[in-house]
C-alpha cells in the first residue's frame, strides 16, 4: 500500500486543541493529542469538513499557487464547471475562459466538456447486462474514498470511469503534445478546483497509477485576478460545453445527464451520503439504476475552495444554462481508453478493531468493559470524539483510560474528600482569578 | 474447531409502531460486525434479516425484543414478542402475503416480503407462534 497523502494540513500555531473538528469528522479520523489536532492518514477521506468547521482556520487545504504556471512551458487551464457559478450576471462562459487565457494560460479545456463524455460513457455502461446495479458515481473523490474504507459490499458498484477532470487532463494533454510538439512533462494541466480532495486525487488517484493533472489551483485563489481580467476581457469563442456538462457543478447534475433513466437518486452532504450508502448496502432503496453522491452540500458548488454561497451559485447556474444546447461533446462508437480505470478499486479495512477475529473479539469485549466505566457524555475533552472512540483508542494502545477528564475529576474529588480538603471551586474560578481567592461562602460544598 | 473468543451478546428493545426508530437495532449490529471485521456478505445478510424482523415487530406485534449472539463462526438472532401471533404460518411465509394495514403500506412497508426475506438471507430460520400469545423467531447466519 502506498503512503497516504492528504490535502489538508494543520497550522499548529493556530490550532487551539478544541473539539470542533473531532466532532465533525465523518470517519472519526481526528484526535486532539498534546493540545493539537492530529489526523489519522488511513481514516481521512479528504471530505474537507474539518477545514469548513475550524473556527481558528488552523486546517488549511494544500493547493498550488497560481504561480505554478511558471514551471511549465505550456499551460492548460482546466476550469471546473462550478467556476462559472461564482460570478454575478454571467451569461456567457466565453468571458471566463478568455480571461483565463489573458492571465497567462496558453489554452483552456473545460472540465464540463469531459463531463459530457463521461455522461455519455455512463449511459452506455448502464445498458451492459453484467453491471452491478445501482451504479454509484465515482466523480466525488471523498465519496469514493469513503466507500473504499467503510462499504466493502459496494466497491463493485462504483462506476469504473475516471472523473471528468482526469479525463479532461488526459485529452487536453494528448492534444497539446500533438499540436505543440512539446514533451508531456513540459505541458502543465492545471485544474481550477472547488475541492481540496482533488489534490489528493491527483497525487494518489484511485483507479489508476498516475494522474495526468499536474497542479490544482483553488477557485478562491484565482478568483481575484480572474475577476479583474474578466472586466477587461474581449471574449473569444472558446466555450464548448452544454447543459449537461455545466450541470455537473451541482448535486443532481450528473444523474440528470443520464437522460435515459429516471430511476436515480442524488444525495449531497457527507452525512446524507453515509445514510444512503448504509441503506444501499442493506438493499433498502429498491430498484435504482444510478446513485450520485457528493460529499459537499449542494454538490461541487459547495466545495471548500469556492467563493460563492452554494445555493446562490446554483441559482446563477440556472440562468447561465438557460440558452445552452443539451450537450456539445460526443463519443465515437468505441469508449476511449482514457475514460477507463486502469486498476480496480480495492477495499481498505482500516476501520476494523483487530487484525483477525480473535484479536477483534478480545478488543471488542475489552471495549465494552471500558464503556461501562466511562461516563458516556461524549464530551470530547479527552481528545477523542466519543467515549466509544476513546475506548477503541485505549484497546488499540493509542490512548489511556486516564485521558478521561470527567473520571479524573471524580478521582481528584475523592482524594480531596479522603484528605478532608474542601473542593477548590472547579469551574467557578475564572481565567486569571486564582481559585483560592474566591470567597469561600460562594462555593457549593459537598456534604 | 472451537473458538477461544467468548461470544458477544447484544440485546435490543423494539418499540411498537415507531418507524423513525425501527432499523436502529440492525444498524447497530451492522456497525459492530463491520468493526469486528466480518466478511461483508455475512454482515449484509444479518443486517437485512434483522431489519425485516425489526420492522415486523414494530408493525405487527406492538414492539418486541431481540437477542443477538455473535461468534467468529455464526451470528444468532432471536426475536420474540407478545403480539397477536400468526394463525397460518405457511401462508405468512409465502411471498407477497401481508396483513399490514394501509397506513403502513403507504410508508412503503408491508410488501409481504419480510418473513420470506428473513428466511432467504439466513442459514437457519425457525418460526414458532401461538395466536394471542406471541411469536418467536430464531435465525442464524453462518460466517463461512
Amino acid at each position: 500500500m502506498r503512503e497516504f497523502f492528504h490535502s489538508v494540513t494543520l497550522d499548529r500555531d493556530k490550532c487551539k486543541g478544541c473539539i470542533n473538528c473531532i466532532k465533525r469528522c465523518p470517519t472519526e479520523a481526528i484526535r486532539v493529542r498534546d493540545g493539537k489536532a492530529v489526523i489519522s492518514p488511513e481514516r481521512c477521506i479528504d471530505c474537507g469538513e474539518c477545514i469548513r468547521i475550524c473556527p481558528h482556520h488552523a486546517k488549511q487545504p494544500i493547493v498550488d499557487p497560481l504561480s505554478v504556471m511558471d514551471t511549465f512551458e505550456y499551460t492548460i487551464a482546466l476550469p471546473a464547471p462550478s467556476l462559472y457559478a461564482q460570478f454575478n450576471n454571467l451569461e456567457d462562459t466565453d468571458i471566463v475562459l478568455s480571461a483565463l487565457c489573458d492571465i497567462g494560460f496558453d489554452e483552456v479545456y473545460e472540465v464540463a466538456r469531459a463531463a459530457e463524455l463521461v455522461s455519455e460513457a455512463t449511459r452506455r455502461y448502464l445498458t451492459r447486462p453484467d453491471v452491478q446495479k445501482p451504479v454509484i458515481s465515482s466523480a466525488c473523490p471523498a465519496v469514493s474514498r469513503l466507500i473504499r474504507v467503510r462499504f466493502p459490499g459496494l466497491v463493485d458498484h462504483v462506476l469504473p470511469f475516471v472523473a471528468p477532470v482526469e479525463l479532461a487532463a488526459r485529452l487536453a494533454k494528448e492534444e497539446a503534445v500533438r499540436v505543440t510538439g512539446l514533451a508531456p512533462e513540459q505541458i502543465g494541466t492545471i485544474f481550477i478546483s472547488p475541492c481540496p480532495a482533488k489534490v489528493t486525487a491527483m497525487r494518489m488517484p484511485l483507479g489508476s497509477d498516475k494522474s495526468w493533472i499536474d497542479a490544482v489551483v483553488a477557485i478562491k485563489d484565482i478568483y481575484p485576478p480572474l475577476l479583474h481580467a474578466m472586466k477587461k476581457a474581449k471574449p473569444r469563442a472558446l466555450a464548448d460545453s452544454g447543459r449537461i456538462g455545466i450541470g455537473w457543478a451541482e448535486s443532481g447534475g450528473e444523474a440528470a445527464g443520464l437522460i435515459s433513466t429516471e430511476r436515480y437518486l442524488a444525495a449531497d452532504g457527507i452525512e446524507n451520503v453515509i445514510k444512503v450508502l448504509e441503506d444501499l448496502e442493506d438493499e433498502k432503496l429498491g430498484e435504482l439504476e444510478f446513485v450520485e453522491l457528493a460529499a459537499c452540500a449542494g454538490g461541487c458548488v459547495g466545495g471548500v475552495l469556492t467563493v460563492e454561497n452554494p445555493y446562490i451559485a446554483k441559482a446563477k447556474l440556472k440562468r447561465l444554462r438557460r440558452y445552452l444546447p443539451v450537450s456539445r461533446n460526443h463519443l465515437g462508437t468505441t469508449l476511449p481508453s482514457e475514460v477507463l480505470w486502469d486498476q480496480p478499486m480495492e477495499y481498505q479495512p482500516v476501520l476494523e478493531l483487530g487484525a483477525d477475529a480473535t484479536e477483534s473479539f478480545a478488543r471488542y469485549n475489552e471495549m465494552q468493559k471500558l464503556l461501562d466505566a466511562l461516563p458516556g457524555l461524549d464530551c470530547g475533552s479527552c481528545g477523542a470524539p466519543t467515549c466509544q472512540a476513546l475506548a477503541e483508542d485505549i484497546v488499540k494502545g493509542e490512548a489511556d483510560f486516564e485521558d478521561c477528564v470527567v473520571l479524573m475529576r471524580e478521582r481528584m474529588e475523592n482524594v480531596l474528600k479522603v484528605l478532608k480538603i474542601d473542593k477548590p471551586g472547579w469551574g467557578l474560578a475564572r481565567k486569571g482569578t486564582p481559585a483560592e481567592e474566591e470567597p469561600e461562602e460562594d462555593l457549593p460544598h459537598d456534604d | 474447531m472451537a473458538s477461544e473468543s467468548e461470544p458477544i451478546c447484544l440485546h435490543y428493545e423494539v418499540p411498537g409502531n415507531d418507524f423513525t426508530r425501527a432499523g436502529e437495532a440492525s444498524a447497530d449490529l451492522k456497525a459492530r460486525l463491520k468493526a469486528l471485521g466480518f466478511p461483508s456478505a455475512a454482515v449484509r445478510r444479518a443486517a437485512i434479516a434483522l431489519y425485516e424482523g425489526e420492522i415486523n415487530l414494530a408493525i405487527h406485534a406492538h414492539g418486541g425484543h431481540i437477542n443477538v449472539s455473535v461468534t467468529p463462526q455464526r451470528i444468532d438472532m432471536l426475536l420474540w414478542d407478545e403480539g397477536p401471533g400468526i394463525a397460518d404460518i405457511p401462508l405468512a411465509m409465502s411471498e407477497g402475503y401481508s396483513t399490514a394495514p394501509d397506513e403502513v403500506r403507504s410508508l412503503g412497508f408491508g410488501a409481504g416480503m419480510g418473513l420470506p426475506n428473513m428466511k432467504k438471507y439466513t442459514d437457519e430460520f425457525e418460526l414458532t407462534s401461538t395466536v394471542g400469545v406471541g411469536t418467536r423467531i430464531a435465525m442464524a447466519v453462518y460466517v463461512s
